[in-house]
């Protein structure tokens, strides 16, 4: 048996949480559905003018990628919490952000990029140009593991709290302003020709900062949620 | 050597216990005792770390485990009651996935070594564990212990749920765990069955 770093200790839960998933596909698949589901809402209430669906396209997809992140979030931690891994996460001489990062990873690679994935066959049904939903594409590369980091923020805080999934909305959602509006900012500048690389850049720069600080405040609120 | 000096636990308004020292040096066993509700459990959880003490504190090698942290925690292997098993994840992949979280990488055949010791055999290894009974799970929970090579055991309620094969094995592995020189504090109701000496500590008002 072998000592092992940080690094593999986090790709190890990664790959537990990938193995989770793959044996419950249904959780998984959840938050990408409803993704595709509030999509397709829109234009059935709004009505099929080609000229306004293209212009709140973006938007609407974006608040998608938002809500269906936000929807799956509220499980991350909350199983690893009831049966006492998220104890021996603690207990763990690896690092705790390490691990929690492991968690992210995985989470990100069952919602976010399945939504980057998808996102753009929904800007066909919404009629966005191509270079538009290239543009789309991009945000939502940046953005998704954003909303990811600052959602476990959130699941971090409301963790082992009654009704904590509605409290955790109201505390995440104002958190994910920035990220929709530098991401649906940066696609409706795309479309309207005024180049998206200012609000791709600002959207950058938030996910350098939730990728330095949030692993720090999701720990310190799990250690709380544990005592 | 681990030493903890008067501690002091209190849930909400209610004082668990106060003053509460001892100290455990290499081979000894330490049997935690009291009623429900006494703060058995809370007592380990400070042992570890995990809950702070409203005062008092924790010491290993003479140091406090605030300041020691991930040097601590190398020496630690902890069982509680529930039993950090993934129901979808099979046992080998349980005992893997709990070594990788202890810092080590276990293989899948020395993972269903340990497992044969703990007396679930290879086939019942590879089903997911919620098909499993409740002193299976804790016997796949146990497993990873003597693998592990922490060297302070916390066990709470260990027996709970074992059949007689089942604590005969876990007496067994304690024993060996402290003629190697590891030291344990273990919560039980019941009496331990262990036959190498023990010091009892009784928690409670």
């Amino acid at each position: 048996m072998s000592r092992n770093g940080a690094l593999s200790a986090a790709l190890s839960v990664a790959r537990r949480d990938l193995l989770l998933a793959s044996r419950r596909k249904s959780d998984a698949a959840a938050p990408l559905l409803f993704f595709i589901v509030v999509a397709t809402l829109f234009p059935l209430g709004l009505g099929p003018e080609p000229e306004m669906l293209r212009r709140i396209g973006p938007g609407v997809l974006w608040v998608g990628a938002l809500l269906a992140t936000m929807l799956s979030m509220t499980r991350l931690f909350a199983s690893d919490y009831e049966d006492g891994t998220l104890e021996q996460m603690a207990l763990s001489p690896e690092p705790f952000a390490a691990l929690v990062y492991g968690k992210l990873a995985a989470h990100w690679l069952t919602t976010g990029l399945p939504v980057i994935v998808v996102a753009p066959l929904l800007g066909l049904q919404y009629g966005l140009p191509g270079d538009t939903i290239a543009v789309l594409a991009a945000s939502l590369a940046i953005g998704t593991p954003l909303l990811s980091l600052v959602g476990a923020i959130g699941a971090a805080l409301t963790l082992g709290v009654r009704g904590g999934g509605m409290l955790m909305a109201l505390l995440v959602l104002p958190l994910y302003v920035p990220a929709l509006v530098f991401g649906a900012g940066a696609v409706e500048a795309g479309a309207a020709g005024t180049g998206a690389e200012p609000h791709l850049s600002l959207l950058g720069a938030c996910l350098a900062l939730a990728v330095f600080f949030a692993p720090w405040a999701v720990t310190a609120s799990l250690r709380l949620a544990l005592e | 050597m681990l030493q903890a000096s008067r501690l002091e636990c209190v849930r909400g308004d209610r004082k668990l216990f106060s003053g509460v020292s001892f100290s455990l040096k290499p081979g000894e066993l330490l049997h935690v005792e009291g009623a429900n509700g006494a703060g058995k459990t809370s007592l380990l959880r400070i042992v570890l770390g995990l809950a702070l003490p409203e005062s008092g504190e924790v010491l290993w090698n003479e140091s406090p485990i605030r300041a020691l942290g991930e040097e601590y925690r190398r020496e630690l292997a902890y069982c509680g009651h529930s039993t950090a098993l993934k129901d979808d994840l099979s046992a080998v992949e349980n005992t893997q996935a709990a070594a990788a979280l202890a810092g080590r990488s276990m293989d899948r055949g020395s993972a269903l070594a340990a497992l044969d010791r703990a007396g679930i055999a290879a086939a019942t290894a590879e089903l997911p564990v919620r098909s499993l009974s409740q002193g299976q799970k804790r016997r796949v929970a146990l497993a990873r212990l003597p693998q592990g090579g922490a060297k302070l055991w916390a066990l709470d309620e260990p027996f709970a749920a074992l059949d007689a094969g089942g604590v005969e094995w876990l007496r067994r592995e304690i024993e060996a765990h402290a003629e190697a020189g590891g030291l344990a504090l273990v919560t039980s109701h019941q009496a331990l069955p262990v036959r190498t000496g023990f010091s009892r500590l009784r928690v409670g008002a």
